[in-house]
């Protein structure tokens, strides 16, 4: 235990500012899960690994000469193609099943995801530079990379497009139907199945624009995508499907935790935290729902 | 009657097929000596594992071609059974067992990696089965009391202390603040503890000691920490991953420290991929070309580096060097056995002192080379932006005076 952070006002500060932004990367990725959950009630082990993949894409991009921040409309555009693929391939097998064949089944596509990451781009633990620089807040006693600013901005854009996207769009209001009563918007002349296509897309693409921001605010390797997938779990469980401003906010909520677990507990501690964290609020929601169920009685 | 004329001829048609095939792999078939390895060709250390087994098949070439082993009179050629551990300490474990007992090998080369050493080296052990390694630097390796286990390279705790002690020499002799951060992996930790008794043996304080998570991808919790407390020394140790999160992170948040003292930063490229963010990193290395070793096979460094970047396209890491050192030791035990007894080889191994392009090797009871110091670079990066490993000790073969300490972001 360390309690350097309550010591400080500043690393306080830094604590919080470094989780915020970190939350909003979060919950861009989450945001893709509830909607692909509620639309189509499917858990997507595999959403880490679509994020790494993305992470690639924007790798390469530096590789080559230009700059990683395009990663953030080219990774989007490949990673829809690749959604779709997936979908087409296997989710369209599973969609209407139990949530357990769906779980197994994108835990393969998890499994099958990073062998062929790690035999395409090998095992090397990879990053982008994007060049971007450091803000210096209250006499330098705050350090923000740019880096990091960026991915929050852009995060938060992808985020409000898509939900204006979603309210306006023809598509949208297919999606948001179908998530509604898929039945239903059958019946009323909805192609479900072109809808559950573009609503993994969309995740995928979603995923595509979280993996170009980390592998320029942090580092990518073929096996990180779990603790991704398992952020955003956790995400969606606290904030509910559909309700985006609760993914936000539990977004960066769990950000400012991760945080101040790691400078309470120590690094090695931060993944842990979250799991245990997980752990609590399916135990509390349990309880919660039991008691509610009394009540009916 | 009949039924069992059947199944005798079946049964015996079996033996006769898995006695051929046995034979096939015995550990010396006509004029080849047949060594096992199981190596990471997937998973997370198959980048590794490549530098390995490039190592290792750049020796047995070189070695082949230049005569080979002479044991009694006959010369022998090296060859090598590899099988892909997945990077799956139970997987490698499992390979050894069948490279032992089903392909017959008698003598083995080391994985990649402390931890898959440690996997395997129980079951070379239990089989008697001399093992030379190359990649397995924990010193938990060698107080076990393998009896079986040579490795060519310095143990972990050996890595960074050299460090600790030139900090406090440049410090007048008075004690340095020390802060540390590791991976909790078995590797890592060793390096630790040779920090714990470099800052015991000096004094000085340890005022920051964190652990690393091996999905690390950021510890800008521990560089906020430097940057209040503000040690003399900066220590990280967790594989590529962690060089390259601390280099980039470092450079971000312009957390000015005296020195910074790494592992793998050959391995994560620093130099060449990250240029000036990674200028004045002080690296710990088991081997670099610049040194002066010799030996008949590879002649030294340099030319080792030259001949191996012809054949694989790219400068040898100091992994691939070690692999192939490990077939040198192999070859001169054999020769020294004057036998492929495995107790007379063992013997012999235990007795090696020799020089190779790599270092001398020379092993502990333990099993552990004793007689290679470990070497430090700087990355040091001139007027363009180009950057290159240059040793700053030991003094013998520096190229280059360590810079100290490390110019302020501000500065530079």
């Amino acid at each position: 235990m360390d309690f350097l952070v309550f010591q400080y006002p500043m690393i306080t500060l830094q604590a919080c500012l470094d989780g915020i932004l970190l939350g909003v990367l979060f919950a861009l990725i989450a945001y893709g899960m509830a909607l692909q959950w509620g639309v189509m009630n499917i858990i997507n082990i595999a959403q880490g690994d679509l994020v790494i993949l993305g992470g690639y894409i924007a790798y390469f991009m530096y590789l080559y000469g230009i700059h990683p921040a395009w990663g953030v409309i080219v990774a989007p555009v490949i990673m829809y193609f690749v959604g779709i693929a997936i979908y087409k391939l296997v989710i369209n097998k599973v969609v209407d099943r139990d949530l357990f064949i769906s779980i197994l089944a994108t835990f393969g596509i998890s499994i099958l995801f990073m062998q062929l990451m790690n035999f395409a781009f090998g095992a090397d633990v990879v990053l982008a530079n994007s060049g971007y620089g450091t803000t210096m807040l209250f006499d330098n006693n705050v350090v923000l990379p740019n880096s990091k600013i960026f991915s929050a901005f852009i995060s938060i854009v992808f985020a409000v497009c898509l939900v204006i996207y979603m309210k306006k769009s023809k598509l949208g209001r297919a999606i948001r139907a179908t998530a509604q009563n898929a039945r239903a918007a059958k019946i009323l002349g909805v192609d479900t199945e072109k809808v559950y296509a573009a609503t993994f897309g969309i995740n995928a693409a979603l995923c595509g624009v979280a993996g170009a921001l980390i592998s320029i605010t942090f580092t990518i390797h073929p096996y990180m995508g779990l603790p991704y997938t398992i952020r955003s779990f956790m995400i969606v469980i606290v904030a509910g499907l559909g309700n985006l401003p609760g993914v936000a906010m539990s977004g960066m909520g769990l950000g400012v935790f991760e945080e101040f677990a790691d400078y309470i507990l120590g690094t090695e501690f931060r993944i842990g935290s979250v799991f245990l964290l997980l752990v609590l609020i399916l135990v509390y929601r349990r309880f919660k729902l039991s008691r509610k169920r009394e009540y009916l009685k | 009657m009949k039924l069992n004329k059947i199944i005798l001829s079946f049964v015996s048609a079996l033996v006769i097929l898995f006695s051929t095939s046995v034979a096939s792999f015995a550990k010396v078939v006509g004029d080849k000596i047949i060594l096992g390895a199981a190596i990471s060709l997937t998973g997370k250390y198959s980048s590794n594992g490549v530098h390995t087994q490039n190592g290792y098949n750049m020796a047995v070439d070189r070695i082949n071609s230049m005569g080979g082993v002479k044991v009694g009179g006959k010369t022998y050629k090296f060859d090598i059974i590899y099988y892909d551990d997945e990077s799956n300490p139970k997987r490698a474990a499992q390979l050894a067992e069948r490279l032992i007992s089903q392909d017959g090998v008698e003598f083995m080369l080391g994985p990649y990696s402390s931890g898959l050493t440690k996997a395997i080296a129980p079951v070379t052990e239990k089989y008697g089965v001399p093992m030379v390694e190359a990649n397995g630097a924990s010193r938990s390796l060698f107080t076990k009391g393998y009896k079986y286990l040579f490795a060519v390279l310095a143990p972990a705790n050996l890595y960074l202390d050299v460090a600790i002690e030139t900090a406090v020499e440049l410090n007048g002799g008075k004690p340095v603040r020390i802060a540390q951060a590791f991976e909790q992996d078995a590797f890592s930790q060793d390096v630790r503890l040779g920090i714990l008794d470099a800052a015991e043996r000096t004094g000085s304080k340890i005022i920051i000691d964190d652990k690393l998570p091996k999905e690390l991808n950021d510890m800008a919790a521990t560089l906020v920490k430097v940057k209040q407390m503000k040690p003399d020394v900066l220590v990280v140790s967790g594989h590529t991953k962690g060089a390259l999160t601390a280099i980039r992170q470092i450079a971000e948040m312009k957390v000015d420290v005296p020195m910074l003292a790494m592992t793998h930063c050959d391995a994560a490229k620093l130099s060449k991929q990250h240029g000036k963010n990674s200028q004045y990193a002080l690296c710990a290395s088991q081997w670099h070309k610049s040194l002066t070793y010799k030996d008949d096979f590879f002649k030294d460094g340099m030319t080792y580096a030259a001949d191996f970047e012809k054949e694989f396209g790219y400068d040898p890491p100091y992994q691939s060097a070690e692999s192939s050192a490990a077939l040198l030791v192999f070859k001169d035990a054999f020769e020294r056995a004057n036998s492929f007894d495995q107790k007379k080889v063992r013997d012999a191994l235990a007795a090696t002192n020799m020089q190779t392009f790599y270092g001398n090797i020379k092993f502990a009871p333990g099993g552990q080379n004793v007689d290679k110091p470990m070497v430090l670079f700087q990355v040091m990066c001139d007027a363009s932006g180009s950057c290159e490993n240059k040793v700053v000790a030991p003094l013998k073969w520096a190229s280059a005076k360590l810079i100290h300490p490390i110019p302020k972001w501000s500065e530079r």
